[in-house]
């Protein structure tokens, strides 16, 4: 109940400020310091909110090692097989466990009222959605980053591969957290979007898939694999650039 | 035409049953698609006039307790006179 | 051109013409459906390859271009409702949804059925394939959404932003598993003989072809009139239509 509260009365501090940087003195200047202002506030009650929140961190990378570690029991222990499908696997687990994370993104915002609350405010929603999925992404796509090389020692990862393993995480779980917002937006008004979700998003993480594991591959032949890290790094900056309209546009349609 | 009786028409060649798999599924999947969506019309319809019933009768039921409450008012209006 | 489209923007006049139009698309489909496939079955010459199992392209092929071509005019139609809020694009919108995902199972099944005795399995993780499958599970994404939402209206919009941003995808994801194919597999699958097909194999393919895409207006239409009702419900003019209706059943 407290922290409801608490994160109500940030929003409101959210709006506030918003309301005093345009009454302001220089209309222009204090404009330009209140995107950065309000986007740092955005990105501070989330990660606070998080922070309260232990679980909602740990619970998905708990999942990650644990489907992680499922394989290597289905599969067999041979470490020729496992460093073959590693890639694969730690990539596959790494878009479950973002998308069991992503209902949170939005959820308890829209529930206690302060999603509203921000898309009244002034400021326009990219900067205050691209806030959030930063928060998101520090939250959950971070510790994944993290714990991805203790998985890939499990599986027998070739060992060229760890920096090729590292660099896709690093600009592949953006993109996941950008698309998964747009998924969640559109079903965050939706009494059971959960198993929605799922369909929704998943096909779209498909090219984020193809492209991180072919250089993971390409990485442990011994062969330059930045072609491929080119290719996720265009759609990393595709979707920030266009993901956040698609959540801003969503979001008004699933809080009206 | 190129077959020389029904038999070589249905066997095609040795290839009966996936040119007959594939045409079936499709003329499955298509009718059924049409039925239902011709179907979908009149359901629309009775879903449309049994909710006008219900505000019909909503309406009427409003109309008569209010014709009942101005009888009772007079009803009341004349015993006080 | 405006005034002359203005009208149809309107509910009424356009469930009334669509009404009207049905009738003749009927049966241009049947005639050329008819032909086509007749021409498809009995007429058409073998593959010298491929014998008698080529008379599934007639079917494959159509079902697998349409499937592509009614998400384009989906997304188009999400535009429109989007940037104009047009309801009657909305409304086509959401006809299309289910004939575009039954039109990608068709594709999906007779090409496994074809894949079998040209390749020998019923599934391949040929890039065109699985494009397709992936195309089914968009389909599949956004009739879902429409599904979940109790508001009609509110339903068309949320999956109107789903399309856009599937077709911003689709070419990126045909793309990506284009790639991802010809990296793992090489090239096991050679494409199929296609040199220029011959005048008798291709006139039965025009006729099915536009049998099919005819059929595909009858089916939006059809749709189109529940949806277009569906929304209006509360119009007189849908009241009147409804009461006129029911008194003839009677």
């Amino acid at each position: 109940m407290t922290l409801k509260a608490q994160s109500t009365q940030e929003t409101e501090n959210l709006t506030a400020t918003i309301d005093n940087s345009m009454i302001g003195d220089t209309a222009q200047s204090s404009q330009q310091l209140s995107y950065r202002h309000a986007f740092m506030l955005v990105l501070k009650r989330d990660l606070t909110i998080a922070m309260r929140h232990k679980d909602d961190i740990i619970n998905p990378l708990l999942f990650f090692v644990i489907v992680v570690t499922l394989f290597p029991l289905g599969i067999g222990p041979e470490a020729q097989t496992l460093s073959r499908i590693a890639p694969g696997i730690i990539w596959v687990a790494a878009l479950l466990a973002t998308l069991l994370s992503l209902d949170r993104l939005f959820k308890s915002d829209h529930l206690d009222g302060s999603l509203e609350q921000m898309l009244l405010s002034p400021h326009p929603i990219f900067i205050l959605v691209l806030a959030k999925i930063f928060a998101h992404w520090l939250i959950t796509g971070l510790p994944l980053i993290l714990i991805a090389p203790l998985l890939a020692v499990l599986l027998h990862l070739n060992e060229q591969s760890y920096t090729a393993l590292l660099l896709t995480l690093l600009l592949g779980t953006p993109v996941l957290s950008l698309l998964g917002a747009v998924g969640v937006a559109l079903t965050v008004g939706i009494k059971k979007g959960g198993v929605l979700l799922s369909l929704l998003v998943l096909p779209l993480y498909i090219p984020v898939l193809i492209f991180a594991t072919s250089a993971i591959d390409t990485a442990a032949l011994g062969l330059p694999y930045s072609g491929q890290l080119a290719i996720i790094a265009a759609l990393f900056f595709g979707s920030l650039t266009l993901a956040p309209f698609a959540v801003g546009a969503a979001l008004k349609v699933s809080t009206n | 035409m190129q077959f020389n009786n029904f038999s070589d028409f249905i066997n095609m060649g040795g290839y009966g049953f996936y040119v007959w798999l594939s045409f079936g599924a499709a003329a499955l999947i298509l009718t059924l698609l049409l039925i239902s969506s011709k179907a979908g019309h009149q359901q629309v319809i009775t879903k449309i006039a049994k909710r006008k019933k219900r505000e019909d009768k909503l309406r009427q039921a409003k109309d008569l307790r209010k014709q009942q409450n101005e009888q009772n008012k007079t009803a009341l209006n004349e015993v006080i006179e | 051109m405006w005034k002359w489209l203005h009208p149809y923007a309107n509910p009424e006049v356009s469930y009334h013409f669509t009404n009207k139009l049905l009738p003749w698309l009927s049966a241009l489909t049947a005639i050329f459906l008819s032909i086509g496939l007749v021409w498809a079955l009995l007429f058409a010459p073998a593959d010298y390859q491929q014998g008698h199992s080529f008379r599934i392209f007639y079917i494959h092929v159509p079902a697998a271009s349409l499937s592509m071509g009614i998400y384009v005019a989906m997304a188009i139609a999400a535009f429109i409702s989007l940037v104009w809020q047009l309801k009657l694009a909305d409304a086509s919108a959401a006809a299309m949804a289910p004939v575009g995902a039954a039109f990608t199972a068709i594709a999906l099944i007779t090409g496994a059925a074809w894949g079998k005795p040209m390749w020998g399995t019923w599934w391949i993780w040929d890039a065109r394939l699985t494009s397709e499958l992936i195309l089914l599970f968009l389909y599949l994404g956004v009739i879902a959404l429409h599904n979940a939402f109790e508001d009609k209206n509110l339903a068309g919009k949320a999956a109107g932003i789903l399309t856009l941003v599937g077709v911003v995808n689709i070419p990126i994801i045909k793309y990506s598993v284009e790639w991802w194919n010809t990296l793992h597999q090489g090239s096991t699958v050679s494409k199929l003989g296609k040199p220029s097909m011959s005048l008798d194999m291709l006139w039965p393919f025009i006729f099915c072809f536009i049998g099919f895409a005819l059929l595909v207006a009858v089916i939006i239409c059809l749709r189109f009139r529940n949806e277009i009702l569906a929304r209006n419900s509360i119009r007189p003019w849908v009241r009147e239509l409804i009461q006129k209706n029911t008194v003839n059943n009677t």
